[in-house]
């Protein structure tokens, strides 16, 4: 299980990475290893906001389905188009070229609830899934 | 190579497959009966093939597929029985196959008589009160039943919107709440499959519309404290949804109305030998305790001691599920697999059946892992724990079966059970197929320590080989395009 | 006793019995508490021999009176239609009938392959991009579509034609109850939807209209019209349409429907009372991912064959369950190979042919009933194979004269509709000949 340092992890297994004030969000390297094969990631709109803990995208495999919740909140400044044609770019890179959206963040405060990579890494080898 | 093309491949415009006779009316042109905007503006390019080839098509393509009467289908959960001959044959009798469902009753006397005998066998076999024959697949029966459930609850004033249901369930119990509007609270089973008496104490309330429950369980073991169960359900207020998917284990031993459920779904395509189709057509009919009949799908079937009739008047029925009255040419073959076999025959096949898969279940478990001591059902549950040391998986032993001539068992299901491999043998397979089907799993358990590429890159020799799943659901290409 | 579909002998049983290591089978359900236990044998009659089984079905089946005896001119959703001999011996191959759901692809290719072309050829006919591997029925098949529209929508009301068959519209409230949807009907006006009263009931809040045409009433509806109200406010139209009908009306894709659903009993399957039918089911290839039911796709092997798999599975219950948007699983596959054979069978000019003679012989009987005195037309819409007629005699009473000369007459629509007492719906099929279409205007005349 591959995780980066410096970016913020949640329970459901996404990870954030925040430049100025702007929060990119795609899922973990595990949630795409227990996924299997990604062919389909169903996007949200651009501008439209998100609440953390909401589901906003869904990402499906041949033999699983997976809702991915918002980590933050705020209005989703862009979405990954290359994923409507390449979904399995969130096999391949999870933590680049499979990111999802990006978000304007409204409460940065929401961060301080993440995990830190190496507390993530604990949380799943805990079997916390 | 004619089975690998398409019809639309195969298609060569001026031929035809069917002769037509020419109209003897008098006809006008198109435009003066119908707007001409209305009109087709295209033809819709179906295949044109000559007799001939359209039959070598499609004999080419059944040849190129596997059915119950190809070999042995153990498919856990699935019942893959032998369907036999004479219930064909006598599901196309004209005063059926050619029996307008708009007839009045007065001329439909006798497939209203088959219909309405039909709820009381059912009845009978389930220990429940009243049956509808209108739902036509299992799913289907599961939302008819959670409809009487919520009409139940609604009539007496009770706004109850949770249905329980273990983790071990078939998928479409949550998925037949959800259509049916109710919330799923899924409670953890016991590691055997059975429920756990304290999650169900915690789980039920005030807002519980029904637990809904298989059993034999979907790890084909009986819920031994089914009574207990139904007392909780009861006390809290809920009914108790029986998915008959598991009927074949206890027909004649036991009934679900005796064990305390108020509403259950049958599957006649598995317990009751009616053809599986290739996935349909299916009939789900489901049967209710005396307190749910006066909301039963509409119409409803009665019979005066000398007539049958249609009745439509039941003001507090959840309306209509189907179009008709059901799947009526899958329930006469099942009709005609009742009277075949009468009670001492119902009541043995369900004896042999479960002979088969404890007899199976002891011929495996030294060579496969297998999870549960007591005697199975109807079914019995193996893993691949062992092989997977060697990098052997479920999926690779299914697929080597095919190599041997098997339709492989049941993998991935029940889901809380690892590597799980859920063989279903039926009570239609002799001694001679479960002990050839047994050597072939001897003989794949050693491939996969000895030799297990062979096993993990099976099948060998079949027409194809593993699909990429994953291009076919990134890009599907659903249709034919020239 | 024995019986010839279980194949052990005393001695088999015992043999297994042995290596299992019990005494005899009934240890094998000792778990189960003797209190449940039943004590008595259950009360069915006793078993029967193949030729008694056979003997009692041929009873029950000849006190029914079916069109083979009769000349039938009923219609209301089942057809009498002509079946051509291939598609029964097709069916007939237990490959096929006796296989369940194409879990091993491996070993499925056959079914995979001839489900994938059964979509193709809906498509075709639906002027769809792409449809599903089939439903129950013709009445599931319009509430799943009701029930996807309000998913794909995220709205909860349904516009419902008032022409629409009446046990479809029974189907969809049936269904919509349990999922907060509301239905809403448009009442007709001339025997077809009222367009003005549409445009006053739709707004933002509606998520499809729902239009079946030919209708109940056997009206051609102004699908193109209707959708273009459903899009101006952002809502999805749902045909419903007859599939024989398509070889002469236009494809309602092409007229801007967004699903097309329906009733494939027609497409080579016998009147079965009412089952088992054919659901079919075809939208555009925005709402693929979002569709009910199984679909299967193209694909490769390890060897690179073309080749043939249930996809797009993350939409259905076994993987979805408490997230999917429909519980089906089992289908109706059998149909839908027979619908694909009865197609490939006529194909492109036999197709339209059997369309064509419908609606000539429709409006030749039309024509010959409508003369007579007492008989007149009820509505002046177009239609295509059934109309509706305006007697001043009840229905049931010219029925019952039409039976005792073996004619299956029309559907009385009073039953219905209580504004239409009096009126009854005429179906005619290709399958009649003039001679029994002048039969049916004498005896008309001679009873009303």
């Amino acid at each position: 299980m591959n995780t980066v340092e410096g970016l913020k992890y949640t329970k459901n297994h996404e990870w954030v990475r925040v430049e100025n004030n702007i929060a990119t969000i795609g899922v973990t390297d595990f949630a795409q290893s227990q996924l299997g094969d990604v062919v389909f990631v169903e996007l949200p709109e651009e501008g439209q906001s998100i609440h953390a803990g909401d589901s906003f995208s869904v990402i499906e495999s041949v033999k699983a389905v997976s809702d991915v919740y918002a980590p933050v909140s705020g209005s989703i400044a862009k979405v990954n188009q290359e994923l409507a044609d390449q979904p399995d770019l969130v096999n391949q890179q999870p933590y680049d070229a499979g990111w999802i959206v990006t978000v304007e963040l409204t409460d940065s405060h929401e961060l301080d609830e993440l995990m830190e990579a190496k507390e993530y890494e604990r949380f799943v080898s805990e079997g916390g899934h | 190579m004619n089975g690998h093309l398409t019809v639309f491949e195969l298609s060569k415009p001026g031929r035809i497959a069917v002769d037509m006779p020419t109209s003897d009316v008098p006809e006008e042109s198109l435009e003066t009966l119908v707007k001409a905007e209305y009109l087709r503006s295209k033809p819709a390019q179906l295949p044109e093939m000559s007799q001939p080839d359209l039959v070598r098509h499609y004999t080419a393509l059944s040849n190129r597929n596997f059915g119950v009467d190809s070999g042995f289908y153990p498919l856990g959960s699935c019942t893959m029985k032998y369907n036999p001959k004479v219930n064909e044959d006598v599901s196309r009798y004209s005063g059926f196959a050619d029996l307008h469902p708009l007839s009045s009753p007065k001329e439909a006397q006798g497939a209203l008589e088959l219909l309405y005998t039909m709820e009381q066998y059912l009845a009978e076999i389930t220990g429940m009160d009243a049956v509808t024959m209108q739902p036509v697949a299992g799913a289907h029966g599961e939302l008819t039943g959670l409809k009487l459930i919520r009409a139940y609850h609604r009539a007496r004033g009770e706004n109850r919107t949770k249905v329980i249901v273990p983790d071990s369930a078939h998928g479409t119990n949550p998925a037949s709440a959800t259509v049916c509007g109710l919330e799923t609270v899924e409670i953890k089973s016991n590691p055997d499959g059975s429920i756990n008496l304290e999650a169900l104490k915690l789980a039920v309330g005030p807002d519980t519309a029904a637990l809904m429950l298989t059993n034999p369980s979907t790890l084909g073991l009986f819920e031994t404290h089914i009574q207990e169960i139904a007392q909780i359900v009861h006390d809290a207020g809920g009914l108790l949804y029986y998915d008959g998917a598991n009927m074949n284990a206890i027909m004649g031993v036991v009934r679900p109305g005796d064990m305390g459920f108020d509403v259950v779904h049958l599957n006649l395509h598995k317990t009751f030998s009616t053809p599986h189709g290739g996935g349909g057509p299916g009939s789900g009919p489901v049967g209710v305790k005396q307190n749910l009949i006066p909301f039963l799908p509409t119409p409803v079937i009665t019979y005066d001691g000398n007539q049958y009739y249609l009745d439509q008047d039941r003001p507090q029925s959840i309306g209509r599920m189907h179009s008709f009255y059901g799947n009526f040419g899958v329930i006469v073959r099942a009709y005609a697999y009742i009277r075949s076999m009468g009670a001492d025959g119902l009541r043995q096949v369900s004896e042999d059946a479960v002979l088969n898969a404890n007899y199976c279940l002891s011929q495996l478990k030294e060579h496969y892992h297998a999870p549960f001591e007591r005697n199975s059902k109807h079914e019995c549950i193996i893993t691949a724990q062992k092989q997977k040391a060697f990098g052997v998986r479920a999926l690779d032993i299914a697929k080597r079966l095919l190599d041997y001539g098997y339709h492989p068992p049941t993998i991935y299901f029940p889901m809380i059970v690892d590597e799980a491999i859920m063989i279903e043998p039926t009570e239609t397979e002799s001694k001679e197929t479960l002990d050839g089907f047994i050597e072939v799993m001897r003989k794949i358990a050693h491939e996969a320590e000895t030799d297990e590429a062979k096993v993990q890159q099976a099948p060998h020799s079949t027409v194809v080989g593993r699909m990429d799943e994953a291009q076919a659901a990134r890009k599907p290409v659903v249709r034919w395009k020239d | 006793m024995a019986w010839s579909y279980l194949p052990h002998t005393r001695e088999d049983r015992e043999l297994m019995c042995k290596a299992i290591g019990i005494r005899s089978t009934e240890e094998l359900f000792s778990d189960i508490p003797v209190s449940l236990r039943l004590a008595s044998p259950l009360k069915l009659p006793p078993s029967l021999s193949e030729p008694e089984v056979a003997r009692h079905l041929s009873e029950l089946a000849s006190a029914n009176k079916s069109v083979r005896e009769l000349v039938c001119f009923r219609g209301g959703g089942a057809y009498d239609h002509y079946i051509p001999s291939v598609a029964s011996h097709i069916l007939s191959r237990s490959e096929f009938y006796s296989a369940y759901t194409q879990y091993q692809p491996e070993i499925s290719q056959g079914y995979l392959q001839a489900l994938w072309e059964y979509q193709s050829m809906i498509s075709e006919l639906t002027g769809m991009e792409v449809a599903n591997a089939s439903m129950y029925d013709g009445g599931t098949a319009l509430a799943e579509a009701a029930m996807m529209a309000c998913a794909a929508g995220k709205k909860d009301k349904i516009l419902v034609g008032g022409t629409l068959h009446p046990h479809y519209r029974e189907v969809l409230v049936t269904y919509a109850r349990d999922q907060a949807m509301s239905i809403i009907d448009v009442p007709p006006l001339d025997g077809i939807i009222d367009l003005d009263r549409l445009g006053w009931l739709i707004d933002e809040t509606t998520a499809a209209i729902i239009v079946q045409s030919p209708n109940f009433l056997g009206n051609i509806e102004n699908l193109k019209e209707i959708g273009r109200i459903a899009h101006a406010k952002g809502a999805f139209l749902i045909a419903s349409v007859d599939p024989i009908s398509l070889g002469v009306l236009e494809a309602p894709g092409v007229l801007g429907a967004d699903i097309v659903v329906g009733e494939g009993q027609s497409l080579g399957l016998g009147l079965n009372f009412g089952g088992p039918y054919l659901g079919f089911f075809a939208t555009t290839e925005k709402f693929m991912r979002k569709m009910p039911g199984r679909i299967v796709g193209q694909t490769t092997d390890n060897r690179g064959n073309r080749g043939f798999v249930l996809t797009l599975q993350a939409r259905e219950q076994h993987i979805r369950r408490n997230k999917a948007t429909s519980n089906i699983c089992s289908n109706e596959a059998l149909c839908a190979l027979a619908a694909a054979i009865y197609m490939s069978a006529l194909g492109k000019t036999g197709f339209r042919e059997v369309s064509r003679q419908c609606l000539q012989k429709a409006h030749y009987t039309y024509s010959s009933l409508t003369a007579l005195t007492g008989c007149e037309a009820a509505f002046t819409s177009g239609f295509f194979k059934e109309f509706s007629i305006k007697l001043q005699k009840s229905v049931t009473k010219v029925n019952e004269g039409l039976l005792e000369k073996g004619i299956l007459g029309g559907i009385d629509l009073g039953g219905y509709y209580p504004e239409l007492e009096h009126h009854m719906l005429i179906c005619v099929t290709e399958k009649r000949t003039k001679e029994e279409i002048d039969q049916l205007a004498r005896e008309m005349e001679a009873l009303i």
